[in-house]
Protein backbone atom coordinates (compact mmCIF):
# COMPACT_ATOMS: atom_id res chain seq x y z
CA UNK A 1 0.00 0.00 0.00
CA UNK A 2 1.48 3.44 -0.46
CA UNK A 3 2.20 5.73 1.53
CA UNK A 4 -0.03 9.03 2.16
CA UNK A 5 2.86 11.27 2.50
CA UNK A 6 7.04 11.02 2.19
CA UNK A 7 8.35 8.82 4.57
CA UNK A 8 12.08 11.14 3.86
CA UNK A 9 11.86 14.69 4.85
CA UNK A 10 13.46 18.20 5.61
CA UNK A 11 12.42 18.69 8.55
CA UNK A 12 11.69 22.18 10.09
CA UNK A 13 10.74 24.64 12.97
CA UNK A 14 9.09 27.71 12.31
CA UNK A 15 10.89 30.60 13.42
CA UNK A 16 9.46 32.47 16.47
CA UNK A 17 7.27 35.21 14.88
CA UNK A 18 8.92 38.02 16.49
CA UNK A 19 12.42 36.88 14.26
CA UNK A 20 9.84 36.30 11.08
CA UNK A 21 8.70 39.90 11.83
CA UNK A 22 12.35 41.37 12.50
CA UNK A 23 12.87 39.43 8.95
CA UNK A 24 9.52 41.54 7.71
CA UNK A 25 11.86 44.98 7.62
CA UNK A 26 8.98 47.10 7.46
CA UNK A 27 7.29 45.83 4.13
CA UNK A 28 3.55 46.76 4.38
CA UNK A 29 2.54 44.05 2.55
CA UNK A 30 3.58 40.11 1.77
CA UNK A 31 2.84 36.92 -0.54
CA UNK A 32 3.27 33.73 1.51
CA UNK A 33 4.82 30.63 -0.08
CA UNK A 34 4.37 26.92 2.06
CA UNK A 35 5.37 23.88 0.62
CA UNK A 36 2.96 20.75 -0.10
CA UNK A 37 5.76 18.57 0.54
CA UNK A 38 7.79 18.69 3.55
CA UNK A 39 6.62 21.67 5.27
CA UNK A 40 3.25 20.29 5.40
CA UNK A 41 4.45 17.29 6.76
CA UNK A 42 5.89 18.78 9.44
CA UNK A 43 3.06 21.13 10.05
CA UNK A 44 5.21 24.50 9.50
CA UNK A 45 3.94 25.41 5.76
CA UNK A 46 0.73 23.66 4.87
CA UNK A 47 -2.46 24.89 3.71
CA UNK A 48 -3.45 25.97 7.90
CA UNK A 49 0.53 27.30 8.90
CA UNK A 50 -0.08 29.49 5.79
CA UNK A 51 -3.37 31.13 7.01
CA UNK A 52 -2.24 31.41 10.53
CA UNK A 53 0.60 33.20 9.62
CA UNK A 54 -1.28 35.59 7.16
CA UNK A 55 -3.59 36.14 10.42
CA UNK A 56 -0.86 36.58 12.64
CA UNK A 57 0.66 39.45 10.12
CA UNK A 58 -2.70 41.36 9.43
CA UNK A 59 -2.82 41.84 13.21
CA UNK A 60 0.20 43.11 12.97
CA UNK A 61 -0.90 45.62 10.64
CA UNK A 62 1.04 43.96 7.54
CA UNK A 63 -1.26 43.21 4.54
CA UNK A 64 -0.90 39.37 2.91
CA UNK A 65 -1.73 39.74 -0.68
CA UNK A 66 -2.04 36.42 -1.33
CA UNK A 67 -0.69 32.72 -0.52
CA UNK A 68 0.16 29.16 -2.18
CA UNK A 69 1.54 25.25 -1.32
CA UNK A 70 3.24 24.54 -4.10
CA UNK A 71 3.59 20.93 -4.79
CA UNK A 72 6.88 21.50 -3.77
CA UNK A 73 8.84 24.69 -2.69
CA UNK A 74 12.56 23.18 -4.00
CA UNK A 75 11.68 23.28 -8.24
CA UNK A 76 12.86 26.04 -9.17
CA UNK A 77 11.41 25.99 -12.80
CA UNK A 78 7.94 25.25 -11.06
CA UNK A 79 8.28 28.20 -8.59
CA UNK A 80 8.90 30.15 -11.80
CA UNK A 81 5.74 29.20 -13.09
CA UNK A 82 3.57 29.71 -10.13
CA UNK A 83 5.53 33.20 -10.50
CA UNK A 84 3.73 33.69 -13.52
CA UNK A 85 0.34 32.59 -12.12
CA UNK A 86 0.01 34.59 -8.96
CA UNK A 87 2.12 37.90 -11.01
CA UNK A 88 -0.24 40.53 -10.02
CA UNK A 89 -0.78 38.96 -6.11
CA UNK A 90 3.21 38.92 -6.24
CA UNK A 91 3.47 42.11 -7.65
CA UNK A 92 1.60 44.30 -5.17
CA UNK A 93 3.71 42.48 -2.17
CA UNK A 94 6.56 43.90 -0.93
CA UNK A 95 8.26 40.94 0.04
CA UNK A 96 7.39 36.79 -0.53
CA UNK A 97 7.71 35.10 3.00
CA UNK A 98 8.55 31.55 2.34
CA UNK A 99 6.96 28.88 4.81
CA UNK A 100 9.61 25.98 3.91
CA UNK A 101 12.90 24.71 3.95
CA UNK A 102 15.98 26.83 3.72
CA UNK A 103 15.77 24.46 -0.30
CA UNK A 104 12.64 26.03 -0.53
CA UNK A 105 13.27 29.80 0.73
CA UNK A 106 16.47 29.94 -2.30
CA UNK A 107 14.48 28.83 -5.20
CA UNK A 108 11.56 31.63 -4.38
CA UNK A 109 14.61 33.87 -3.99
CA UNK A 110 16.22 32.73 -7.42
CA UNK A 111 13.53 32.68 -9.43
CA UNK A 112 11.22 35.69 -8.51
CA UNK A 113 12.70 39.31 -8.22
CA UNK A 114 11.49 40.14 -4.81
CA UNK A 115 13.31 40.50 -1.11
CA UNK A 116 12.54 36.89 -0.01
CA UNK A 117 12.30 36.19 4.11
CA UNK A 118 12.65 33.19 5.52
CA UNK A 119 10.09 31.84 7.98
CA UNK A 120 11.46 28.41 9.09
CA UNK A 121 14.66 26.94 10.55
CA UNK A 122 15.89 23.81 8.71
CA UNK A 123 16.91 20.96 10.92
CA UNK A 124 18.18 17.58 9.41
CA UNK A 125 16.82 15.35 6.87
CA UNK A 126 14.42 12.74 8.90
CA UNK A 127 13.22 9.12 8.81
CA UNK A 128 9.77 9.41 9.84
CA UNK A 129 7.99 6.80 11.87
CA UNK A 130 4.47 7.96 12.87
CA UNK A 131 3.12 11.62 12.25
CA UNK A 132 5.41 14.31 13.89
CA UNK A 133 8.06 11.71 15.15
CA UNK A 134 10.96 12.42 13.11
CA UNK A 135 14.53 10.99 13.47
CA UNK A 136 18.00 11.64 11.75
CA UNK A 137 19.92 8.48 10.41
CA UNK A 138 21.49 10.18 7.18
CA UNK A 139 23.55 13.55 6.29
CA UNK A 140 24.21 12.56 3.24
CA UNK A 141 28.19 12.82 3.75
CA UNK A 142 29.09 11.48 0.48
CA UNK A 143 31.01 8.49 1.63
CA UNK A 144 28.70 6.12 2.88
CA UNK A 145 30.23 3.20 5.59
CA UNK A 146 26.62 1.67 6.01
CA UNK A 147 28.45 -1.79 5.12
CA UNK A 148 30.87 -1.52 7.92
CA UNK A 149 28.57 -0.70 10.46
CA UNK A 150 26.07 -2.95 10.41
CA UNK A 151 23.62 -0.56 8.33
CA UNK A 152 24.00 1.97 11.35
CA UNK A 153 25.32 5.38 10.62
CA UNK A 154 27.50 6.49 12.95
CA UNK A 155 28.64 9.81 11.39
CA UNK A 156 25.29 10.95 11.74
CA UNK A 157 24.03 8.50 15.11
CA UNK A 158 27.23 9.62 17.08
CA UNK A 159 27.57 13.16 17.89
CA UNK A 160 31.18 12.65 17.69
CA UNK A 161 31.07 10.60 14.43
CA UNK A 162 33.46 8.01 15.37
CA UNK A 163 34.48 4.93 12.83
CA UNK A 164 36.32 3.05 15.15
CA UNK A 165 34.06 2.22 17.91
CA UNK A 166 31.95 4.40 21.11
CA UNK A 167 33.92 6.83 22.89
CA UNK A 168 33.98 6.07 26.44
CA UNK A 169 31.32 8.16 27.82
CA UNK A 170 28.25 5.93 27.38
CA UNK A 171 26.13 6.09 30.42
CA UNK A 172 24.43 3.00 30.91
CA UNK A 173 24.33 2.25 27.38
CA UNK A 174 23.20 6.03 26.50
CA UNK A 175 24.63 8.50 24.64
CA UNK A 176 26.85 11.02 27.13
CA UNK A 177 25.39 13.91 24.76
CA UNK A 178 21.75 13.35 24.42
CA UNK A 179 20.55 10.43 27.13
CA UNK A 180 17.70 9.62 25.32
CA UNK A 181 19.15 7.81 22.70
CA UNK A 182 21.12 4.63 23.01
CA UNK A 183 24.71 4.81 21.93
CA UNK A 184 24.45 3.70 17.85
CA UNK A 185 27.99 2.17 18.57
CA UNK A 186 26.70 -0.20 21.23
CA UNK A 187 23.76 -1.18 18.59
CA UNK A 188 26.20 -1.97 16.11
CA UNK A 189 28.06 -4.12 18.30
CA UNK A 190 24.71 -5.30 19.58
CA UNK A 191 23.64 -6.18 15.96
CA UNK A 192 26.64 -7.97 14.40
CA UNK A 193 27.24 -9.90 17.19
CA UNK A 194 23.43 -11.15 16.97
CA UNK A 195 24.65 -11.87 13.10
CA UNK A 196 27.90 -13.36 13.79
CA UNK A 197 29.80 -10.71 12.13
CA UNK A 198 31.57 -8.98 14.62
CA UNK A 199 35.21 -9.69 13.26
CA UNK A 200 34.67 -7.00 10.67
CA UNK A 201 35.02 -4.67 13.57
CA UNK A 202 38.56 -5.29 14.58
CA UNK A 203 39.95 -3.63 10.96
CA UNK A 204 40.47 -0.03 11.51
CA UNK A 205 38.89 1.91 9.71
CA UNK A 206 40.47 4.80 8.17
CA UNK A 207 39.91 8.59 8.26
CA UNK A 208 36.98 9.70 6.43
CA UNK A 209 37.94 11.92 3.08
CA UNK A 210 36.14 14.64 4.12
CA UNK A 211 36.61 16.60 0.54
CA UNK A 212 33.14 14.42 -0.56
CA UNK A 213 31.45 16.76 2.09
CA UNK A 214 32.44 20.00 0.96
CA UNK A 215 29.73 21.97 -0.09
CA UNK A 216 27.94 23.06 -2.09
CA UNK A 217 27.20 19.88 -4.25
CA UNK A 218 25.53 20.35 -7.74
CA UNK A 219 25.42 17.03 -10.54
CA UNK A 220 25.05 18.23 -14.02
CA UNK A 221 24.05 15.14 -15.89
CA UNK A 222 22.44 14.80 -19.34
CA UNK A 223 18.90 13.44 -19.23
CA UNK A 224 19.37 10.20 -21.02
CA UNK A 225 15.90 8.62 -22.21
CA UNK A 226 14.03 5.85 -20.95
CA UNK A 227 13.61 3.31 -22.64
CA UNK B 1 62.75 5.69 24.31
CA UNK B 2 61.10 7.96 26.78
CA UNK B 3 61.74 8.76 30.21
CA UNK B 4 58.30 7.22 30.92
CA UNK B 5 59.18 4.68 28.76
CA UNK B 6 61.83 3.63 30.46
CA UNK B 7 59.66 3.39 34.06
CA UNK B 8 57.53 1.30 32.74
CA UNK B 9 60.05 -1.47 33.32
CA UNK B 10 59.47 -1.16 37.20
CA UNK B 11 56.50 0.18 39.09
CA UNK B 12 55.47 3.47 37.84
CA UNK B 13 53.84 6.47 39.16
CA UNK B 14 52.28 9.07 36.76
CA UNK B 15 49.81 11.97 37.76
CA UNK B 16 47.64 14.31 35.87
CA UNK B 17 48.36 18.00 36.05
CA UNK B 18 45.91 20.51 34.37
CA UNK B 19 47.11 23.75 32.13
CA UNK B 20 45.61 26.65 33.99
CA UNK B 21 42.62 28.65 33.43
CA UNK B 22 44.60 31.86 32.60
CA UNK B 23 48.07 32.78 30.68
CA UNK B 24 50.20 32.33 34.31
CA UNK B 25 51.07 28.71 34.77
CA UNK B 26 53.23 29.84 38.06
CA UNK B 27 51.14 28.41 40.67
CA UNK B 28 50.63 24.82 38.89
CA UNK B 29 54.18 24.65 38.07
CA UNK B 30 55.01 25.43 41.65
CA UNK B 31 53.02 22.05 42.55
CA UNK B 32 54.77 20.33 39.57
CA UNK B 33 58.05 21.13 40.83
CA UNK B 34 57.36 18.96 44.04
CA UNK B 35 56.69 15.90 41.83
CA UNK B 36 59.99 15.94 39.73
CA UNK B 37 62.00 12.87 40.30
CA UNK B 38 59.04 11.43 42.09
CA UNK B 39 56.52 10.47 39.62
CA UNK B 40 57.50 9.05 36.01
CA UNK B 41 55.33 11.61 34.02
CA UNK B 42 52.54 14.33 34.38
CA UNK B 43 49.64 13.97 32.33
CA UNK B 44 48.58 17.46 30.72
CA UNK B 45 44.99 17.87 29.84
CA UNK B 46 43.40 19.16 26.85
CA UNK B 47 40.38 21.07 27.61
CA UNK B 48 39.61 18.47 29.46
CA UNK B 49 35.48 17.99 29.77
CA UNK B 50 35.28 20.58 27.08
CA UNK B 51 36.24 23.67 29.56
CA UNK B 52 38.51 25.75 27.93
CA UNK B 53 42.21 25.89 29.61
CA UNK B 54 45.88 26.87 28.36
CA UNK B 55 46.76 24.52 25.19
CA UNK B 56 48.19 21.29 26.82
CA UNK B 57 50.91 21.49 24.56
CA UNK B 58 52.25 24.60 25.62
CA UNK B 59 51.95 23.75 29.43
CA UNK B 60 53.71 20.51 27.90
CA UNK B 61 56.54 22.42 27.51
CA UNK B 62 56.27 24.75 30.20
CA UNK B 63 56.72 21.50 32.43
CA UNK B 64 59.46 19.88 30.51
CA UNK B 65 61.19 23.22 31.28
CA UNK B 66 61.24 22.49 34.93
CA UNK B 67 62.43 19.13 34.73
CA UNK B 68 58.98 17.14 34.51
CA UNK B 69 58.17 14.34 31.92
CA UNK B 70 55.21 15.40 30.29
CA UNK B 71 52.63 13.38 28.63
CA UNK B 72 50.71 15.31 26.30
CA UNK B 73 46.82 14.27 25.84
CA UNK B 74 45.76 15.20 22.77
CA UNK B 75 41.92 15.04 22.42
CA UNK B 76 40.16 14.88 18.74
CA UNK B 77 37.16 17.30 19.34
CA UNK B 78 39.01 20.42 18.61
CA UNK B 79 41.60 20.15 16.21
CA UNK B 80 41.45 18.36 12.17
CA UNK B 81 43.95 16.31 10.94
CA UNK B 82 46.33 19.35 10.10
CA UNK B 83 46.30 20.95 12.98
CA UNK B 84 47.02 17.66 15.04
CA UNK B 85 50.16 16.77 12.86
CA UNK B 86 51.12 20.63 13.41
CA UNK B 87 51.25 20.44 17.16
CA UNK B 88 52.64 16.48 16.87
CA UNK B 89 55.51 18.56 14.78
CA UNK B 90 55.82 21.17 17.06
CA UNK B 91 55.79 18.41 20.31
CA UNK B 92 58.67 16.74 18.45
CA UNK B 93 60.36 20.18 18.53
CA UNK B 94 60.04 20.76 22.18
CA UNK B 95 60.97 17.33 23.00
CA UNK B 96 58.22 15.85 23.98
CA UNK B 97 57.86 12.06 23.34
CA UNK B 98 54.46 10.68 25.06
CA UNK B 99 51.27 11.57 23.67
CA UNK B 100 48.57 10.28 25.00
CA UNK B 101 45.03 9.83 23.12
CA UNK B 102 41.32 10.53 23.39
CA UNK B 103 38.36 11.44 22.14
CA UNK B 104 37.14 13.98 24.15
CA UNK B 105 34.00 15.03 26.15
CA UNK B 106 31.48 16.77 23.28
CA UNK B 107 31.50 20.03 23.47
CA UNK B 108 27.93 21.06 24.68
CA UNK B 109 29.61 18.90 27.71
CA UNK B 110 31.75 22.13 28.63
CA UNK B 111 32.04 25.77 28.94
CA UNK B 112 31.51 26.46 25.21
CA UNK B 113 28.76 24.60 24.20
CA UNK B 114 28.18 26.35 20.59
CA UNK B 115 31.97 25.51 19.48
CA UNK B 116 32.09 23.05 16.56
CA UNK B 117 33.25 19.71 17.39
CA UNK B 118 35.66 18.89 14.98
CA UNK B 119 36.41 14.82 15.54
CA UNK B 120 37.93 14.88 12.21
CA UNK B 121 40.07 11.97 13.56
CA UNK B 122 39.00 9.19 15.99
CA UNK B 123 41.21 8.39 18.95
CA UNK B 124 42.55 5.25 17.05
CA UNK B 125 43.03 7.41 13.78
CA UNK B 126 44.92 9.63 15.70
CA UNK B 127 46.99 7.16 17.61
CA UNK B 128 48.02 5.55 14.02
CA UNK B 129 48.54 9.09 12.54
CA UNK B 130 51.28 10.03 15.43
CA UNK B 131 53.00 6.74 14.85
CA UNK B 132 53.29 6.90 11.33
CA UNK B 133 54.68 10.63 11.48
CA UNK B 134 56.75 9.61 14.41
CA UNK B 135 58.92 7.23 11.91
CA UNK B 136 58.39 10.13 8.87
CA UNK B 137 55.02 9.47 7.39
CA UNK B 138 52.45 12.42 6.87
CA UNK B 139 48.95 11.23 6.94
CA UNK B 140 48.86 12.00 3.43
CA UNK B 141 51.39 9.40 3.05
CA UNK B 142 54.19 12.07 1.82
CA UNK B 143 57.52 11.39 3.63
CA UNK B 144 58.22 14.19 6.67
CA UNK B 145 62.40 14.75 7.59
CA UNK B 146 63.59 15.36 10.73
CA UNK B 147 61.18 13.53 13.09
CA UNK B 148 61.49 12.17 16.21
CA UNK B 149 59.61 9.08 18.07
CA UNK B 150 56.67 9.16 20.09
CA UNK B 151 55.83 7.09 23.04
CA UNK B 152 51.92 6.44 22.19
CA UNK B 153 49.00 5.49 24.78
CA UNK B 154 45.39 5.43 25.53
CA UNK B 155 43.13 5.47 27.77
CA UNK B 156 40.21 2.86 29.14
CA UNK B 157 37.23 2.82 31.25
CA UNK B 158 37.19 -0.80 33.20
CA UNK B 159 33.95 0.06 34.10
CA UNK B 160 32.33 0.50 30.63
CA UNK B 161 29.63 -1.93 29.69
CA UNK B 162 29.45 -3.93 27.40
CA UNK B 163 33.18 -4.56 28.53
CA UNK B 164 33.69 -7.08 25.35
CA UNK B 165 33.44 -3.52 23.23
CA UNK B 166 35.81 -2.01 25.44
CA UNK B 167 38.30 -4.30 24.86
CA UNK B 168 37.92 -4.80 21.31
CA UNK B 169 38.80 -1.25 21.26
CA UNK B 170 41.74 -1.54 23.45
CA UNK B 171 42.91 -4.30 21.14
CA UNK B 172 42.41 -1.96 18.30
CA UNK B 173 44.17 0.34 19.77
CA UNK B 174 47.17 -1.86 20.44
CA UNK B 175 47.10 -2.45 16.76
CA UNK B 176 47.22 1.66 16.22
CA UNK B 177 50.09 1.80 18.27
CA UNK B 178 48.95 2.28 22.05
CA UNK B 179 51.71 0.74 24.49
CA UNK B 180 50.22 1.99 27.86
CA UNK B 181 46.81 2.70 29.33
CA UNK B 182 45.47 4.81 31.56
CA UNK B 183 42.06 3.97 33.35
CA UNK B 184 39.45 5.63 35.32
CA UNK B 185 40.11 5.81 38.85
CA UNK B 186 39.61 2.94 40.59
CA UNK B 187 38.31 2.47 44.61
CA UNK B 188 38.80 -1.16 45.45
CA UNK B 189 41.11 -4.06 44.96
CA UNK B 190 39.02 -6.79 44.11
CA UNK B 191 37.74 -4.52 40.92
CA UNK B 192 41.06 -4.05 40.06
CA UNK B 193 42.14 -7.59 40.24
CA UNK B 194 39.20 -8.48 37.59
CA UNK B 195 40.49 -6.02 35.29
CA UNK B 196 43.83 -6.89 35.48
CA UNK B 197 42.67 -10.51 34.81
CA UNK B 198 40.20 -9.17 31.78
CA UNK B 199 43.44 -7.36 29.98
CA UNK B 200 45.84 -10.01 30.95
CA UNK B 201 48.34 -11.12 27.81
CA UNK B 202 47.53 -7.79 25.96
CA UNK B 203 50.66 -5.95 24.49
CA UNK B 204 50.66 -2.89 26.76
CA UNK B 205 50.97 -1.19 30.27
CA UNK B 206 47.96 -0.85 32.20
CA UNK B 207 48.45 2.22 34.52
CA UNK B 208 45.65 1.92 37.30
CA UNK B 209 43.76 5.44 37.86
CA UNK B 210 43.98 6.65 41.49
CA UNK B 211 41.97 9.27 42.63
CA UNK B 212 42.08 10.67 46.54
CA UNK B 213 38.50 11.53 47.73
CA UNK B 214 38.77 15.27 49.40
CA UNK B 215 34.78 14.51 51.36
CA UNK B 216 31.31 14.19 50.59
CA UNK B 217 31.47 16.89 48.24
CA UNK B 218 33.72 15.42 45.44
CA UNK B 219 32.01 11.82 46.04
CA UNK B 220 28.62 13.28 44.64
CA UNK B 221 30.72 14.88 42.29
CA UNK B 222 32.25 11.85 40.93
CA UNK B 223 29.15 9.46 41.48
CA UNK B 224 26.81 11.79 39.34
CA UNK B 225 29.39 13.57 36.75
CA UNK B 226 32.76 11.51 36.45
CA UNK B 227 32.50 7.51 37.11
CA UNK B 228 29.93 5.24 35.55
CA UNK B 229 30.42 3.10 38.64
CA UNK B 230 29.40 4.62 41.84
CA UNK B 231 32.42 4.86 44.95
CA UNK B 232 32.02 1.64 47.14
CA UNK B 233 29.86 2.29 50.23
CA UNK B 234 32.83 1.16 52.91
CA UNK B 235 35.26 3.77 50.72
CA UNK B 236 32.69 6.68 50.71
CA UNK B 237 32.19 5.78 54.68
CA UNK B 238 35.43 5.72 55.51
CA UNK B 239 36.22 9.32 54.42
CA UNK B 240 32.72 10.62 55.55
CA UNK B 241 33.80 9.58 58.76
CA UNK B 242 37.00 10.79 59.33
CA UNK B 243 37.94 14.11 61.50
CA UNK B 244 40.10 15.27 58.61
CA UNK B 245 38.14 13.86 55.39
CA UNK B 246 40.93 15.80 53.05
CA UNK B 247 43.88 13.53 54.95
CA UNK B 248 41.98 10.36 55.16
CA UNK B 249 41.50 10.50 51.38
CA UNK B 250 44.73 11.13 51.03
CA UNK B 251 45.71 8.32 53.24
CA UNK B 252 43.06 5.55 51.44
CA UNK B 253 44.64 6.81 48.23
CA UNK B 254 48.07 6.46 49.61
CA UNK B 255 47.92 3.07 50.84
CA UNK B 256 46.08 1.93 47.50
CA UNK B 257 48.66 2.99 45.57
CA UNK B 258 51.17 0.84 47.46
CA UNK B 259 48.76 -2.28 47.83
CA UNK B 260 49.36 -1.78 43.64
CA UNK B 261 53.12 -2.42 43.59
CA UNK B 262 52.93 -6.27 43.44
CA UNK B 263 49.72 -6.16 41.23
CA UNK B 264 49.70 -3.83 38.11
CA UNK B 265 52.39 -1.94 35.82
CA UNK B 266 52.07 1.22 37.71
CA UNK B 267 49.36 3.80 38.78
CA UNK B 268 48.15 7.29 37.32
CA UNK B 269 47.09 9.49 39.56
CA UNK B 270 43.99 12.06 39.15
CA UNK B 271 43.75 14.30 42.33
CA UNK B 272 40.63 16.52 40.06
CA UNK B 273 40.61 19.92 41.01
CA UNK B 274 42.95 19.45 44.33
CA UNK B 275 46.44 19.61 42.66
CA UNK B 276 47.94 20.53 45.66
CA UNK B 277 47.53 17.79 47.22
CA UNK B 278 48.93 16.13 44.91
CA UNK B 279 53.11 16.76 47.20
CA UNK B 280 51.22 15.69 50.48
CA UNK B 281 50.11 12.81 48.65
CA UNK B 282 53.68 11.70 47.61
CA UNK B 283 54.80 11.97 50.91
CA UNK B 284 52.28 9.38 52.16
CA UNK B 285 52.72 6.60 49.55
CA UNK B 286 56.68 7.11 50.00
CA UNK B 287 55.97 6.52 53.28
CA UNK B 288 54.19 3.91 53.12
CA UNK B 289 56.25 1.92 50.47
Amino acid sequence: MALRYNALVIITKQKPFAEILKGVRGAQSLFIFGCGDCATLCRTGGEAEIAAMAEKLAAEGVTVTGGTVPHTTCHELDVQRIGRQFKEEIGKSGAILVLACGAGVQAVGDSLDKPVISGCDSLFIGNSKRQMNFYEKCSACGDCVLNETAGLCPETRCPKGLLNGPCGGAVRGMCEVDQTNKCVWIEIYERLKSQGRLDGLMEITAPKERRKANMPHKIEQPVRSAK
Amino acid sequence: MSKFQESLSRFCITAEIPPPKGADASSYLRIAEKTVGRVDGVNVTDNQRGMMRMSSLVFCKLLKDIGCEPIWQVACRDRNRLALQSDMLGAMAFGIENLCAMTGDFPTMGDNPDARPVYDLDSMQLLKAANDLARGVAMNGKPVKNVRPFFTGAVINPFYEPFELELLKTKKKIAAGARFFQTQPFFDIPSVEKFLGTVKGLDAAFLIGVTPLKGEKMITFLNEKVLTTPIPAEVTARITGAADQTREGLLAAAEFVNAMRNRAHGVHLMPIGQEENLPPLLDMIEAGK
